[in-house]
């Protein structure tokens, strides 16, 4: 029986597409079984990020109405055998599902996979409520910004009420210069005020927003240094003990990390 | 107080009476007043309720001809008895029986309440972390084990005592308490309130003390202080003198 992760974290653009779709390669790329589910109805875009946009026949809606089965809408990675993804769909909207749907489509798909990967929309409304509905655990993205922050704390605050009771935080966009030099919110006072676990670190990366546009994740990237976190945190999503090192958050020791790894 | 008059029954007093009842004579019931605007019928609120409605029947039928004439105003006095409507209705229809009685009302105590829990609101306590978009509404004195985020809110009739992180907004004495305070742990909020006051910090004060504070209203603006300075400013509250 596989177990259904949400993405989620109230403000838009904060990377939860990113992170869904750099989580569930990393996740594939360590054998599991993935499948990526696109809530974003309207505006999907998971598939554009994995690259996997012309290949859709069939959608969310088209499943929860019936007029195909769950293996048909789903698309099989062009790179690996085991992952696989269930687009939004672009031309209706997130009131044409419920909860009771999502929640129906996520059980019939984990018997047959490790991993079930939730992208969340922006917002706190029915779309977030599809969301949540079929996921088991949570993972809030976030940014080093008050206003990211506060709209995580929001939705920690839902999913806490919805019976998510320990939601795990990622923060993102990390620049380790500007958080040196007090300029960005620090990690610190974040899982200060959220309050929950914090499952990773991300640093800023240029690889991040190249690799979107070529519908190639960054986590198959070695060069990236985002690719390496979103790996630790696939391993922590698989019960590892990967500590949160420094080279997460500096670029400088990273290099020399690096270096010594013979990845440089 | 009103005028009483004698009605040919033993001026109502009713620790007398109490001390009375337990003796083998067996007091009564019912006691009936005169009072200006009518009758007042004290209805014993310890006997059965069979038995009392027994003797009402007895003694209208007793006094029957003190009960004729023009019309008479009746209240009716239950003491700490609750009736249901049924059980109200059971007197009445016993008091009708005599043509010119006309019930005013039928009133029970209003429910003791224990005069201690009056002067001093009870103390609530409660954990948890109050979030971005939640709000927590008391009637009392508040004690949060946990932080208030940003956009958290805290609205209490009482004092809010935070042992956490306050980065919210608290609103204390939201009835109009001027006495009421807000005391933090870390005292870093978004906006105090007590009773109509409000304040912003840091444009009208600035806090990052180590130490435990509370915002208190001085001459009808917020202040801060530290929590050992409380005891100067509340006298009523209860103070530890040393032995």
């Amino acid at each position: 029986m596989g177990e259904a992760i949400v993405v989620t974290s109230g403000k838009g653009g904060v990377g939860k597409t990113t992170t869904s779709a750099n989580l569930g390669t990393a996740l594939a790329i360590m054998g599991k079984k993935v499948c990526m589910v696109d809530t974003d109805i309207g505006l999907r875009n998971l598939d554009v990020v994995m690259g996997l946009e012309n290949r859709i026949v069939y959608d969310l809606i088209d499943v929860a109405e019936g007029r195909c089965r769950v293996n048909q809408a789903l698309i099989k990675d062009k790179r690996f055998d085991e992952l696989y993804m269930l687009p939004a769909a672009q031309t209706k909207d997130k009131n044409d599902i419920s909860p009771d749907q999502v929640r129906q489509i996520i059980e019939s798909l984990k018997p047959d996979f490790d991993y079930i990967i939730i992208d969340c929309p922006a917002g706190i409304e029915q779309g977030f409520r599809n969301a949540i509905a079929g996921a088991s655990q949570a993972i809030v993205v976030t940014t080093p910004e008050n206003a990211a922050v506060r709209d995580a704390d929001r939705v920690i605050g839902l999913l806490e009420k919805s019976n998510f009771p320990s939601p795990k935080l990622i923060i993102n966009r990390i620049r380790p210069n500007m958080m040196r030099s007090g300029d960005m919110l620090e990690i610190e006072d974040i899982c200060q005020v959220l309050a929950i676990d914090l499952i990773g670190i991300v640093p800023d990366d240029e690889f991040v927003i190249k690799a979107a546009n070529s519908g190639e994740p960054t986590v198959m990237n070695v060069n990236s240094r985002a690719a390496i976190a979103y790996r630790n945190i696939a391993r922590r999503i698989l019960g590892e003990t990967v500590p949160l090192s420094q080279l997460e958050e500096k670029a400088g020791m990273f290099r020399k990390v690096k270096k010594f790894l013979g990845m440089g | 107080m009103l005028d009483r008059q004698e009605f040919g029954f033993p001026k109502p007093n009713f620790k007398y009476r109490r001390e009375e009842r337990t003796t083998v004579t067996g007091k009564s019931n019912v006691t009936i007043k005169g009072i200006k605007e009518g009758l007042v019928f004290l209805l014993d609120d310890q006997c059965d309720f069979v038995a009392l409605l027994d003797e009402l029947n007895a003694k209208l039928d007793k006094h029957v001809q003190q009960f004729t004439g023009p019309i008479v105003h009746i209240f009716i006095k239950l003491g700490s008895r609750q009736l249901e409507e049924e059980d109200k209705e059971r007197i009445r229809s016993i008091l009708r029986r005599q043509g010119n009685l006309l019930i005013q009302s039928i009133e029970s105590d209003p429910l003791e309440v224990d005069p201690n829990l009056k002067i001093i609101p009870s103390l609530h306590t409660m954990s948890g972390i109050i979030r971005s978009g939640q709000t927590v509404e008391y009637s009392g004195h508040l004690l949060l084990l946990g932080d208030v985020n940003p956009g958290g809110t805290i609205k209490c009739t009482g004092d809010v005592y935070v042992l956490g992180a306050l980065r919210g907004t608290v609103h204390a004495g939201v009835e109009g308490d001027e006495q009421a305070i807000i005391a933090a742990s870390l005292m870093k909020p978004t906006q105090l309130r007590i009773a109509d006051v409000i304040s912003r910090p840091p444009d009208e004060w600035t806090s990052a003390e180590p130490w435990m504070e509370y915002a208190f209203l001085r001459e009808g603006t917020m202040a801060i202080d530290k929590m050992t300075s409380l005891s100067r400013q509340r006298k009523e509250v209860m103070q530890f003198k040393g032995v």
